[in-house]
């Protein structure tokens, strides 16, 4: 038995690396400190693999050696006149600049899934910038957390303990005893409840409590934590207040705050389904912490004005600076999503979307992005490397990559490998192969190998290299 | 066992004192050397200048603050593009080139040995990656210590040995090269959105001045025998005013130099020396400052010359950056990093018309005219912050050529012109004077014995350029000269011909240099920063160092501590 500390998480963005593996017999039995999803992926990650690679032959995926296969995806790539290669951004950054340096070779579009999720967030960025900081520095002194449209509790399962409202710092301190008594509250009211269902037989109804405006909570001097969002979710729950946008009215929330935290008025009774003078105290309370933080997610990004709701974020965000220290992060989905979009920009200079077709990197996302080239019909194969774009593209797109020959590098079994035409599986990163991956606020850390892959599986990294090699093998015969 | 010989150039060697003499330069296996056989490949470098390669002391050319200024702006690069060849990889300029593009343009220069000078030690892996993909040159980086909560607690309880030694472990662990300070206390204070205004201003929470964290590293680097000295970034940067401050920095160590030997190097000087109450008022502290200068031998500086053209500021100067995007309303990146540092980046225009930008222009090169010593003042822009390294060529035909300069103050802003000093300096700096400035007073700053020279022993990193010293008058035809310098007629970088006539013939990687202090408590040091690391930073003490499989082309430099 052994036991490996310090072991990074390759499921979210939040990208823990405290992680300590129990291993016996190269299999992992335990997972400590791992949340639910974390812990599933360690100890199931095998479960359900491909562990050869294979090909379609008369409509049969049968298993091969590594080399054809290898020489086949080689093959497709340089018969290719706009091969498409997606994905990305579930493997390591040492892949990723392999799968550039293949990328330019045969002159493909490279994109990756930051084009379905995080993408508005980056051209907001690159309207107007953003300020931010490290997971640290909130942890150290951030007493104002706003989640928005985001829901951590279910899909970053420890970002609040290790960095916001559950977590310890040099200035601001942990609010879990607020949140036990706020829960013990909750709990004996219920209990109560069911006691007066079984002795009255009937519901026992405590009057609401209404609260004018604010709950008092967010008045006291310690860090709190706000949640907005269309819905009451869990991390709502653990938050001191909670306000409910009505769905697609983002974007009106964000412009009104700003008025507001510029101390001009509105002529009306509510924004987004919030009356104006609870946002008028809302208002109040960014402008008077001492740093406050939005974390947005896809709520943000992919609801109804996209990119335009974080324009207005951020402005909000640069709005408060006048006044106070205020910063914003968006919450990225998987482990390694920032970094594909780092080691992207520091090759070519953009972050996704970057077509190499004309020997130059070309950025037009709209034009350049995957969703777009595929429901165009323009690529004419298709690489799809640790993500499952069938899945989750629109129909159409999805119908256009089964239409051309599709190479899948995934150890999983999913709806794009079982329309592929070459399947290598390879090793999974962050668990049989290493590497480096960014956290969401930039920090780098090392992906760990803590077990050995099956024998005929290779990592990512060693993949693509040898699709490159041949790739150059086989333009060198042509010449 | 490679050769080869560059004959009859005209070598100009300041660190062994050769001024344009004609002779020749012998090379086998990376090593500059007495003399080779008769057989061996020769380049024939007659009518030709031969320079050791360049040395920039301070560019920012990779790691995080660069990555998202490439980010940040798209439209940088839409116009400024390099297509693949068989040899090269594609990319993208202007002001923020991607790491290939930097690679090559650089070595196009001449240019072999590049210092990236400001890395966050938390994002340290992030910098040696992009390192790892910045192909031609050797590098090095500098990590920001000066607001580290290390530092500041040490020196506020007077641990200087063990700040050293803690210090000792933070190069080791980042593989950095030298000791950074940027705004001192400043960007600990910008925390919490504030900033500190002078010398003696209290940093909130810690108790401590920026002269007492100066003064406090710069003892660290004394007892760490560095070979460089710290590098500061000043407080009050880009601020009227602000040479005063330069000038009590360099004051506040004057008591702490041995001999004449540096113990401050402040960079990008031209944006710590401006004078007057506002900008309306901004006029030069040039003046003042090379006085100082003049009289004191325990500081080098660089330039941070501004170009007009549209660039990209970055710097870890999280409020300076603030109050540019104030000041522009332009586009702004904040990213302040726990326990240790801030950065921030804008993009920004400095225009011939701006009365500002115009002064600025003129005193990055009235210091560098007249500070006597050319081993004091080094030409750098600060790339991106003053213009992209792209234009260094310009700065050098301004250097060279008071014809030059006058064509370019004559279509500067009028206010500015009328309070410029340039018109009132004649000297024109020659080719062993500019050899100076851009190769041998960078190596000796940075205390980097291998290169900027070409005695035997050296590093063979050569630049050749196409300029006959004894035809060409350079300050009457710097057209000529700066188009020389723009294509090295042949870079040479460890013994191969990489450029030949500006063109990239063959693509190396090259070495990342870091220093290797050994000191007596190395052991005691990490369980003292292993105690406090979960409660410091959010990332796990074992997965902070960098391990040495991990630097692409690790070359440690050993050094012993007083420690």
């Amino acid at each position: 038995m052994a036991v490996i500390t310090g072991v990074t998480c390759p499921v979210c963005g939040t990208f823990c690396d405290d992680i300590e593996l129990i291993i016996e017999n190269n299999v992992i039995v335990e997972a400590r400190n791992a949340c639910a999803m974390g812990a599933a992926k360690f100890l199931n990650y095998s479960a359900h693999r491909t562990k050869k690679p294979l090909i379609r032959k008369n409509g049969e995926l049968v298993e091969v050696s590594m080399d054809e296969a290898v020489e086949k995806a080689a093959k497709i790539l340089v018969d290719a006149n706009y091969p498409l290669m997606y994905g990305w951004s579930n493997t390591s950054c040492e892949a990723i600049r392999t799968g550039l340096e293949l990328g330019e070779e045969v002159g493909a579009v490279m994109d990756n899934t930051s084009t379905v999720c995080h993408g508005p967030s980056i051209l907001s960025v690159q309207d107007v910038g953003i300020p931010s900081a490290t997971l640290g520095q909130l942890r150290h002194r951030a007493d104002l957390i706003i989640y928005w449209a985001s829901n951590p509790w279910s899909a970053h399962p420890r970002h609040a303990e290790r960095y916001t409202m559950f977590s310890d710092g040099r200035f601001e301190g942990s609010t879990w005893k607020s949140y036990l008594s706020r829960l013990r509250g909750v709990m004996s009211r219920k209990k109560i409840q069911r006691a007066s269902n079984l002795v009255l037989k009937q519901d026992f109804c405590f009057t609401p409590q209404v609260e004018e405006g604010l709950p008092s909570s967010v008045h006291q001097k310690r860090r709190r934590t706000i949640v907005i969002d269309v819905r009451k979710t869990r991390t709502a729950d653990a938050a001191d207040c909670f306000f409910q946008v009505e769905p697609g009215t983002d974007y009106e929330l964000l412009q009104a705050l700003r008025v507001l935290v510029n101390d001009g008025e509105l002529d009306v009774d509510e924004v987004a389904g919030i009356p104006i003078e609870t946002l008028e105290q809302l208002a109040d309370l960014l402008v008077n912490c001492k740093l406050g933080i939005i974390f947005f997610g896809l709520g943000l990004t992919m609801s109804k004005g996209k990119h335009r709701n974080i324009d207005a974020a951020i402005n909000l965000t640069r709005d408060l600076n006048k006044r106070t220290k205020f910063l914003i992060m968006p919450m990225r989905g998987h482990y390694n999503v920032t970094g594909v979009n780092i080691v992207f920009t520091w090759q070519t200079g953009y972050p996704f979307a970057v077509d190499l077709s004309n020997g130059y990197p070309r950025y037009n996302p709209g034009e350049t992005s995957a969703v777009d080239i595929l429901s165009r019909d323009e690529a004419d194969a298709t690489m799809v490397i640790a993500s499952d774009p069938v899945a989750h593209f629109p129909r159409a797109a999805s119908k256009n990559i089964a239409k051309h020959p599709l190479i899948a590098i995934d150890p999983e079994v999913t709806p794009t490998t079982m329309l592929a035409d070459v399947i290598i599986p390879p090793a999974f990163v962050g668990i049989e192969a290493e590497g480096t991956a960014y956290r969401m606020d930039h920090v780098p850390l090392p992906l760990k190998k803590v077990v050995e892959p099956p024998e005929t599986c290779l990592s990512d990294q060693e993949i693509l290299q040898r699709i490159l090699q041949k790739v150059r093998e086989l333009r060198r015969d042509m010449n | 066992m490679t050769e080869l010989i560059i004959k009859n150039g005209f070598v100009y060697d300041p660190l062994n004192r050769i001024d344009g003499e004609k002779m020749d330069i012998s090379i086998r296996d990376g090593k500059i050397v007495e003399s080779v056989k008769e057989k061996a490949n020769g380049i024939n470098a007659s009518g030709m200048v031969v320079m050791p390669g360049g040395v920039d002391i301070h560019t920012h050319i990779a790691g995080g603050e660069v990555n998202s200024g490439r980010l940040l702006r798209p439209e940088d690069h839409v116009k400024d593009v390099e297509v693949k060849t068989a040899l090269t990889r594609s990319g993208v300029g202007y002001s923020i080139p991607s790491t290939f593009t930097t690679g090559y343009r650089y070595s196009k220069m001449g240019y072999t040995t590049l210092m990236n000078p400001s890395m966050a030690p938390l994002e340290a892996r992030h910098t040696h990656e992009e390192l790892a993909d910045i192909p031609m040159v050797d590098k090095a980086a500098y990590p920001l210590l000066g607001d580290w909560w290390f530092s500041l607690e040490h020196i506020r309880d007077g641990l200087i040995e063990e700040n050293a030694a803690h210090i000792a472990w933070m190069l080791q662990a980042t593989r950095g090269y030298a000791i950074k300070i940027v705004n001192p206390g400043g960007l600990e204070a910008w925390g919490f959105g504030r900033n500190v205004h002078s010398l003696d201003d209290v940093v909130p929470h810690f108790n401590i001045t920026p002269r007492e964290i100066i003064r406090g590293l710069c003892k660290v680097n004394r007892l760490l025998n560095l070979p460089h000295t710290i590098h500061v970034h000043t407080n009050n940067l880009g601020k009227p005013g602000n040479y005063v401050t330069a000038i009590e920095t360099m004051k506040c160590v004057e008591d702490l130099a041995q001999g004449d030997k540096p113990v401050i190097h402040i960079t990008h000087i031209q944006f710590c020396a401006f004078k007057g109450s506002d900008w309306s008022t901004l006029s030069s502290g040039a003046g003042e400052i090379s006085k100082y200068v003049n009289n004191h031998n325990h500081v080098t500086l660089d330039m941070g010359q501004v170009i007009f053209s549209n660039t990209t500021t970055m710097t870890a100067d999280g409020p300076f950056q603030y109050g540019l995007y104030n000041i522009t309303g332009n586009k702004w990146v904040n990213h302040d990093v726990e326990t240790e540092t801030s950065g921030g980046i804008v993009p920004f225009k400095y225009k011939r018309s701006s009365a500002v930008h115009a002064t600025q222009w003129s005193i990055g090169l009235e210091i560098a005219l007249l500070i006597e010593d050319p081993w004091k003042i080094l030409m750098t822009t600060d790339h991106p912050n003053g213009g992209p390294f792209t234009s260094y060529p310009k700065i050098l035909a301004w250097l060279m050529s008071r014809a030059a300069r006058e064509i370019t103050l004559s279509k500067i802003n009028k206010r500015a012109r009328k309070k410029s000093l340039l018109p009132s300096i004649d000297r024109e700096l020659s080719l062993y004077e500019l050899a100076i400035v851009t190769r041998a007073g960078q190596a000796k700053a940075l205390g980097l014995k291998p290169k900027g020279h070409l005695g035997v022993g050296a590093d063979a990193d050569v630049a050749i350029y196409n300029i006959d010293p004894q035809r060409l008058d350079i300050s009457k035809e710097y057209k000529v000269a700066r188009k020389a310098f723009k294509k090295a007629a042949f870079t040479i970088k460890d013994g191969e011909v990489v450029v030949k006539d500006g063109e990239i013939v063959k693509p190396v990687t090259g070495k990342t240099y870091w220093i290797d202090v050994s000191t007596s408590m190395p052991h005691e040091i990490n369980d003292d920063i292993k105690k406090k690391f979960r409660e410091y930073w959010t990332v796990e003490y074992e997965n902070y160092p960098l391990p040495d499989s991990f630097i692409h082309s690790s070359f440690p430099i050993p050094v012993k501590a007083e420690v």
